[in-house]
């Protein structure tokens, strides 16, 4: 059975810069797989590549064995991949109630909205209190959970996170790392970007270590976290 | 008209500056459709609403999807360069004699006491009205509305979500310009009108929407009733050629009280 997700020499940039280069990484399904390193070592690009938000310089992406690369951002997300952007990127004026149903695109994810937008105010009930709100008048944290929410109204196969601890403090961090691992048990595989690499390294299986735009370092997290290298590289002792 | 210039400059950040040469258009179409098939034109107002919807669809797709994210002076040039070419394609084919529109509804007066109500205009203004609420409820009720709101709030938060922004763009720069057709046939019978009409129009309905707010649909359609009634007032008062002088003032009061416009928002 092929990997749920698989990219083969990954090349991809923004004009003159390549910022990715021959990425080759695998997420089965049922993982969380955590995608860590250092400030611009193009972990934000790797995932905006796999999304069709950044053109494909060279190599391949396929989900479930099928390429989806260079199909472009909406056939991609139509596909079954949902991706939880850097900066949260919600609609600030609109309410939290139509945040989370702009999730919800394909015919079948459409279908199942109400049922779907039931699961999410579980998980966060928060964002049901708060579901006539203006978006942009949330708190960081309640930002970072509608974010989540309107991707997994899309129910997606895969879930992508770019940097969902930036600007929360550790309490919430903490909540939502535990709302992470809850939603996988649910069965949604994830693909997790951080730079808060041991908390990443706790909550997933396996991981990559992204230096200067290319894969440095790959395991499993457990092994990853004793790593004399990482250590001393991330975790600062 | 100027909710039309709203809806395209409040989801792309693109000022369209063939707004009034568009409206000429659908004025002509209206006047076209009277004097060759005889509809009249509040009932042909649909009609040039949707060939201006193709219009819009047409020129957003071929020419403004390539400059969306290029600096305005860039996107004034291309919408001038479309203006003219509309203008004078009017020009070419209509002539330049002002020409007008029989409706007939035109020729009725209802008398309410010591006011007398032109029945045309009071159409012209109803129909405006509901077209102005069926789009907000277009906005704020449907799938596609939302994905347009979407679009407009956040460019990259609709990528992201999967929306298909260039195809959302097209299909609001088509309702903007279906506005404006939809306008150009209601003004067409109490109006006479001309291929130069164009710029002049657009600079009234720029006039409007800073007023109003760049951006907001409640502000524009406010702003257009505000600049109306200034304009009229004025040209009882003053003279009717003075009545510019009274909106333009308008306009630079507010701006000094409120540099955002009467409902916009600041932006950073």
């Amino acid at each position: 059975m092929p990997a749920l997700l698989r990219l083969d020499g990954v090349h991809a940039g923004y004009g003159d810069l390549t910022a990715v280069r021959d990425v080759t990484l695998a997420v089965e399904a049922g993982e969380i797989v955590a995608l860590v390193g250092s400030n611009g070592a193009g972990k934000t690009t790797t995932l905006r590549a796999i999304s069709g938000l950044v053109p494909l310089r060279r190599g391949a992406v396929a989900l479930e064995g099928r390429s989806i690369g260079g199909l472009g951002s909406a056939a991609i997300a139509a596909a079954g991949i949902a991706h939880v952007p850097e900066g949260r990127q919600l609609f600030p004026t609109m309410t939290v109630l139509e945040n989370l149903e702009l999730g919800a695109r394909t015919p079948e994810s459409r279908a199942r909205r109400a049922e779907t937008l039931g699961r999410v105010y579980e998980l966060f009930p928060r964002l049901a209190e708060r579901r006539d709100q203006a978006a942009g008048t949330l708190s960081g944290g309640e930002q970072q959970m509608a974010a989540i929410g309107r991707a997994l109204m899309a129910r997606p196969r895969l879930l992508m996170l770019d940097e969902p601890s930036l600007g929360l403090a550790p309490v919430v961090v903490a909540s939502i790392f535990a709302d992470l691992a809850a939603i996988n048990r649910a069965g949604v595989t994830v693909l997790l970007v951080e730079q808060n690499v041991l908390r990443a390294l706790r909550l997933s299986h396996r991981a990559y270590v992204l230096e200067n735009g290319g894969i440095t370092l790959a395991g499993a997290s457990a092994d990853l976290l004793a790593d004399e290298r990482v250590r001393r590289a991330y975790l600062g002792r | 008209m100027a909710v039309g210039l709203t809806l395209i400059f409040g989801v792309m950040r693109v000022v369209n500056f063939a707004h009034g040469d568009m409206m000429v258009w659908g004025m002509y179409l209206a006047w076209l459709l009277a004097a060759r098939a005889g509809i009249d034109p509040y009932a042909s107002f649909a009609v040039c609403a949707t060939v201006l919807f193709a219009l819009g669809w047409g020129v957003q797709r071929g020419l403004v999807q390539r400059i969306v994210d290029a600096p305005h002076e860039m996107q004034i040039l291309l919408m001038l360069g479309v203006a003219l070419i509309l203008e004078n394609l009017a020009l070419l084919l209509f002539g330049p004699e002002p020409v007008r529109v029989r409706s007939a509804l035109g020729a009725l007066t209802w008398y309410l006491g010591p006011l007398y109500v032109d029945v045309a205009r009071l159409v012209t203004f109803v129909v405006a009205v509901a077209l102005t609420l069926a789009l907000a409820a277009f906005l704020r009720r449907t799938d596609l509305g939302r994905t347009i709101r979407a679009a407009a709030d956040n460019p990259y938060g609709a990528r992201v979500v999967g929306i298909d922004v260039p195809r959302v763009y097209a299909v609001a720069f088509g309702i903007g310009a279906a506005c404006v057709g939809a306008a150009g046939a209601l003004t067409a019978p109490v109006l006479p009108f001309q291929p130069a009409l164009g710029l002049s129009a657009s600079v009234v309905s720029f006039n409007i929407v800073i007023i109003g707010g760049m951006g907001s649909l409640l502000g524009a359609f406010v702003g257009g009733l505000l600049v109306s009634v200034a304009e009229s007032l004025g040209a009882v008062f003053l003279r009717p050629s003075l009545k510019e002088l009274v909106s333009f003032s308008l306009l630079i009061v507010i701006l000094l009280l409120r540099p955002a416009g009467l409902f916009g928002r600041r932006t950073p």
